[in-house]
């Protein structure tokens, strides 16, 4: 009888399921991914190649994107396109449902694109293939070299219109680079889009740096950089390259970040073997202390509204996760599980507070809501650290270390995410080794 | 029952084995607690005097071992008047990076309160934490970890 229940309950959701829209839940794991068909962009011959560009792969070139976004959600199943049962130009003014529906697509996105007086148009719609209807049409407009952004862009519309959430494609990450052996690592400011293309070096390696952080518009970053063996907190403009340093102290500044109006950088300041946190307004050159301890108080994050910060201070005795008002009143600790914690960031949606546990001799990345309460361990390792959102808080970039033999051999760091439902751990590519990623918000809001 | 004895035959390989090594490495225990009490890494400022002082997991407190190197370290910068030092503060790698890095100012300010209590001039002595970016043995082990939470006294040149 129970049994009989269970079955009714699940035809009905069945039924229910099947008059919506598709959609797909991204609270849960990757369990059941979303089959999807993303047919080559149909090339509408104009001009051959520009700007070195070659214009008729562009359409297959634009939908692998758009492919590998949506597979490395673990969200999404793109359906391999020797299956395809239409060309690309004739399904996009109109799909045959059924024989989509056959093999097993449940959307279908579609597009096609011409250049002319080196403008790239795009014009692309996704299909639901349960329903027979079409959910979106957009159309873009943009220089020809834009078009590794014009299918991040539409990977993220696809995103939005599936789960409800904004996409996290149109992105870049800021990480450090590195390279050499391990007691003498030379790294490098280095800047990528967010699936590890277009890698650019924006330091030479001269001096260590470390630490590196994008301002909520992008253009700007704070790291820590031992130029002239000072180790200084310092600010650089992504596009002309200038550099200086934040403020006036006389000694170490470290664990910089921006406040979410971008105004001011908050950071460590170490005096006398005392780690305190400050800020610094960009405009008024202003430097408030936040913190007055005799412990070490760093990592400090702000909340997304800038109405309070999480940081890091041993002051119980051991490293334990604070959360206080943003003029440092009202200290609370919020960690108080076995083991310590360290580098708190507070999520973009302002519901959690993700972190890097250490126990045992392991190191594990979690999150936490930002009372405490909830504390959830993602991954587990002999050495990870200092997560940072993706811009919809849905998932976390880190990096993490191998166990080196005798003189460092087998070392290396690289980068990696993982949802925070513990899911769909990735290794994401880059040249070199790389650490301290810190993922930037959309770059098209 | 065999296969008891055969058992057994392997745990007095395995056991045979484990005192061989150790006994090649023909070291006795180089750490207490867990601060490095061994001389390798070690190097001198002058005839019989350290340039590292050493620390337990997450601590910045000076051992008295710690504090007889750095009485000698202070005899001789008594003795040198025009020699600047730096003081390198050092975490392992079993840390987070900010972390390690406030870590490392605090071992290197140890180090320079201390000397001071010796008449040294504050002028004299600069201070900078490396956290765990300048490890001096590379391997991933405990012993190599007690060697790298150190603080190191560096003329000036």
């Amino acid at each position: 009888m129970k049994r009989l229940i269970t079955s009714l309950f699940i035809y009905f959701i069945f039924i229910a399921k099947l008059n919506a829209l598709i959609k797909v839940d991204i609270t849960r794991g990757n369990l059941d991914p979303l089959p999807i068909a993303v047919s080559p962009l149909h090339v509408e011959q104009s001009t051959e190649k520009i700007e070195n560009i070659d214009v008729k792969k562009l359409g297959v070139n634009i939908s692998s994107i758009i492919e590998k976004n949506f597979k490395s959600t673990g969200l999404f199943n793109p359906l391999k396109k020797e299956a395809f049962v239409q060309k690309p130009d004739i399904a996009h003014l109109k799909p045959r449902f059924e024989d989509w529906k056959l093999i097993k697509a449940q959307a279908l996105v579609t597009g096609k694109l011409s250049v002319s007086k080196n403008k790239l148009k795009v014009e692309f719609r996704l299909w639901d293939l349960t329903a027979s209807k079409e959910m979106i049409a957009l159309a873009f407009t943009t220089t020809p070299s834009n078009w590794r952004r014009v299918a991040h862009i539409i990977s993220d519309k696809i995103y939005e219109r599936l789960t409800g959430e904004s996409g996290y494609f149109d992105t870049r990450i800021i990480y450090v680079a590195e390279s050499g052996p391990k007691n003498q690592r030379v790294k490098k400011l280095a800047i990528m889009d967010q699936d590890g293309a277009k890698t650019k070096y924006l330091t030479l390696g001269n001096e260590l740096v470390l630490t590196p952080r994008f301002n909520p518009s992008n253009q700007m970053v704070t790291y820590l950089s031992y130029f002239r063996n000072l180790p200084r907190v310092y600010l650089l403009d992504i596009e002309t390259g200038k550099q200086e340093v934040v403020g006036n102290f006389p000694g170490m500044t470290f664990a910089p970040r921006f406040s979410p109006d971008g105004k001011k950088i908050i950071m460590s300041f170490a005096k006398d073997g005392n780690s305190d946190i400050y800020t610094m307004d960009l405009d008024s050159r202003v430097v408030e202390r936040i913190t007055e301890h005799s412990s070490i108080d760093t990592s400090p994050s702000y909340s997304p509204d800038g109405k309070y910060i999480c940081f890091n201070s041993d002051r119980s005795g051991l490293q334990q996760i604070y959360v206080m008002r943003s003029d440092g009143t009202n200290v609370k600790r919020i960690t108080f599980g076995n083991g310590i914690y360290g580098t708190p960031v507070w999520s973009p949606r302002g519901d959690l507070i993700a972190f890097t546990k250490v126990r045992k001799g392991k190191f594990y990345i979690g999150v936490m809501r930002s009372d405490g309460t909830g504390e959830r361990l993602l991954t587990e390792n002999f050495y990870q650290e200092a997560p940072s959102w993706s811009p919809n808080g849905r998932v976390l970039v880190f990096y993490r270390e191998t166990k080196s033999g005798p003189q460092g051999k087998g070392f290396s760091a690289k980068l990696w995410s993982i949802d925070i439902t513990g899911y769909n751990e990735r290794k994401i590519k880059t040249e070199t080794d790389a650490s301290d990623p810190s993922w930037s918000s959309l770059l098209s809001k | 029952m065999k296969f008891n004895k055969s058992l057994r035959n392997i745990f007095l390989i395995l056991f045979a084995t484990i005192a061989l090594s150790a006994c090649s490495t023909g070291k006795k225990s180089q750490t207490s607690g867990d601060v490095y009490t061994g001389s390798d890494t070690i190097e001198y400022l002058a005839s019989g005097v350290k340039d590292r002082v050493f620390f337990a997991t997450n601590k910045s407190s000076l051992t008295s071992a710690s504090r007889e190197t750095l009485r000698k370290q202070a005899t001789f910068l008594r003795k040198n008047k025009k020699l600047n030092v730096t003081i390198e503060g050092h975490a392992d790698e079993r840390g987070t990076r900010e972390f390690n890095l406030a870590l490392g100012e605090r071992r290197a300010n140890a180090v320079k309160d201390y000397l001071m209590t010796y008449g040294i001039s504050g002028k004299r002595m600069s201070v900078i934490s490396y956290g765990k970016e300048r490890p001096v043995n590379t391997e991933s082990t405990p012993l190599a970890w007690s060697q790298n939470r150190r603080s190191v006294t560096v003329k000036v040149k």
